[in-house]
């Protein structure tokens, strides 16, 4: 079994962890933390996945770069609104009521 | 070969980029009068790309000049002309619509970050059409929403701020799994540009591509609130202020589609029969269970929002009658085209309604008949156009979805389509039987400014009027 191919395992791994984790937990927080485990998964297959040769590939290693600072920006707004909230109602988890009609 | 300057499809990102900073820059409140003018040049610019494909077809713009892969490709193409138009009309109208809805005292809080937002929205969706890189898309997604999440709570009220949290987490769940289907992609092929895919992938593909088709499209779904990933939906799209609303029901939804057709069309086209059946089915549940709960809600602006989900259902009804000819595809756009000016409409007029009546609820409506006639003959239009009645765009995409359903010997949707109609005919006419009624004696009704009225009537008429100018439409998707 090659590096890219173990890293690549890791990484779907971690991507089923950070899912379940981002829908099944109900902690704010943990979910945003989720969120990223599940970010940096789908991270470690696009790099580990595509370097099966000798040869660096640089496309994902750039892709990656940029979705970082795209999970960077989307961790900040999350934690963001859920400190707004926590503020507003002292609840640290989305409720059944926010759902009603 | 790059051209000397203005290429439209770079235009079309960097102007709204460079509004929406302005916007900003220019502190919490401001930024209408600038964004207005803005989205009118947007407008001709979209109209110059859509006339010179049509005499062209599809073009390529290497931006900075380094193409692909390392470099980022814009594409423009008849399908892309034609989103780009729908987002810039509709947006421009919203614009206007927004400027006098925020300048009310009740409203100007809600207004703090609205213009800068929304260019952002518009720059990432227009990036979007344009995009021709899965993973450039995964980035113009997730622009989008977060612009989209950032509108949802713009209000910064409690219910706004929990429905933009609830919208936040599902987006990006749903784009966490589209980045997976990316990196699976990439991975198996070497490449994630949607142009050299497409030979690649064979009717018999290996499971990871099955498995990153399935990521990438149920992420798309999710982000598109097809049942039964609506849940977020109604609430951020019932509960943010009017102007919003409709941008984020009219367009945002429709981008996650555009792309799911895109793939469908394009790279996946070798395994869609597969899942398309799925699609078609889920597209069906989400026409009856949208209708039926807003046949049921007892607020306004939730009954658009669930009319919402039915719509967007119709859209993916087309997936399984994909194979037979072009006219499916047809069908799909027309509808994205005329669900975004009715629904634009419809929560334009809403507001209206609800800044008349000070109430949210429908009981609140009765006298409205008589106090903005304007705005209930908008709503009815667009209506007209929701239910699919000729000679509205609504009834075009309606009329060709069944003759492609037809062609293809699929009755079941034809029953379906003709039942969405029938139920959005009856959740319609509980809005307009409502403002007929007398109003009681301690009503008190509020005045509503002109231009509020007029935008959303010029959004209804256009929704009705497409339909007779359908045939222009439809040619360049060539």
């Amino acid at each position: 079994m090659s590096t890219g191919l173990l890293y690549a395992l890791a990484g779907v791994l971690l991507f089923v962890l950070g899912a379940a984790g981002a829908v099944l937990l109900a902690h704010l927080m943990r979910k945003v933390l989720a969120f990223n485990v599940m970010g940096s998964g789908a991270f470690l297959v696009l790099v580990g996945l595509a370097q099966r040769e000798d040869v660096i590939d640089p496309v994902p290693q750039a892709m990656v770069l940029t979705g970082i600072v795209v999970a960077v920006a989307a961790t900040a707004l999350a934690l963001g609104l859920a400190r707004a909230f926590h503020a507003r109602t002292g609840r640290t988890g989305l409720t059944e009521e926010a759902r009603r009609d | 070969m790059t051209e000397a300057w203005p290429d439209p499809a770079a235009w079309l990102i960097l102007l709204p980029l460079a509004w929406a900073t302005l916007a900003f820059l220019a502190g919490p409140g401001r930024g209408g009068r600038l964004a207005i003018p803005a989205l009118a040049a947007q407008c001709a610019l979209a109209l110059w790309l859509a006339v010179s494909l049509a005499e062209s077809g599809a073009r390529l713009h290497p931006v900075g000049g380094w193409g692909a892969p390392l470099g980022i490709d814009l594409l423009a193409d008849g399908l892309s002309a034609v989103m780009l138009l729908l987002t810039q009309a509709v947006a421009l109208a919203l614009a206007v619509y927004a400027q006098a809805y925020f300048a009310d005292a009740h409203h100007r809080h809600e207004a703090t970050w609205f213009w800068p937002l929304t260019g952002f929205l518009i720059a990432a969706m227009n990036a979007l059409f344009l995009s021709a890189d899965l993973f450039n898309l995964y980035v113009t997604l997730e622009l989008l929403g977060l612009a989209a999440v950032g509108l949802v709570a713009v209000g910064g009220g409690t219910a706004q701020i929990a429905a933009a949290l609830r919208y936040l987490l599902v987006s990006l769940i749903a784009s966490g799994a589209y980045l997976m289907g990316v990196a699976l992609i990439y991975g198996t092929y070497g490449t994630a540009a949607i142009a050299s895919l497409a030979p690649l992938i064979d009717p018999t593909p290996p499971l990871a591509t099955w498995l990153a088709a399935g990521l990438m499209v149920v992420g798309l779904m999710a982000k598109t609130a097809l049942f039964p990933f609506h849940f977020w939906l109604p609430p951020a799209h019932g509960g943010a202020p009017a102007p919003v609303s409709a941008l984020l029901s009219a367009l945002v939804v429709k981008a996650s589609f555009y792309l799911v057709l895109r793939l469908a069309l394009g790279p996946f086209a070798p395994l869609a029969e597969m899942a398309a059946w799925l699609a078609g089915g889920l597209g069906a549940a989400a026409i009856l269970w949208g209708s039926w709960q807003a046949l049921r809600t007892r607020h306004i602006k939730r009954l658009v929002a669930w009319s919402t989900v039915a719509q967007l259902g119709y859209l993916f009804l087309i997936f399984p009658l994909l194979a037979a000819d072009g006219l499916a595809m047809q069908a799909g756009v027309m509808q994205a085209v005329a669900h975004g000016l009715a629904k634009a409409a419809l929560f334009a007029a809403a507001g209206v309604l609800m800044r008349a009546t000070g109430r949210d609820t429908l009981d609140g409506l009765a006298g409205v008949a008589g106090r903005v006639p304007l705005t209930l003959f908008a709503f009815g239009l667009a209506g007209v156009t929701i239910m699919g009645l000729p000679p509205s765009a609504g009834f075009l995409a309606k009329w060709l979805l069944i003759d492609a359903a037809l062609a293809s010997g699929q009755w079941g949707w034809v029953v379906v389509i003709i039942a969405g109609g029938l139920l959005a005919a009856g959740y319609i006419f509980r809005v307009l039987r409502r403002a007929f009624l007398v109003a009681p004696e301690d009503s008190r009704f509020h005045p509503v400014p002109r231009r509020l009225e007029w935008t959303a009537f010029a959004l209804a008429v256009a929704s009705v009027l497409l339909g007779l100018r359908g045939a222009e439409l439809v040619a360049l998707l060539g």
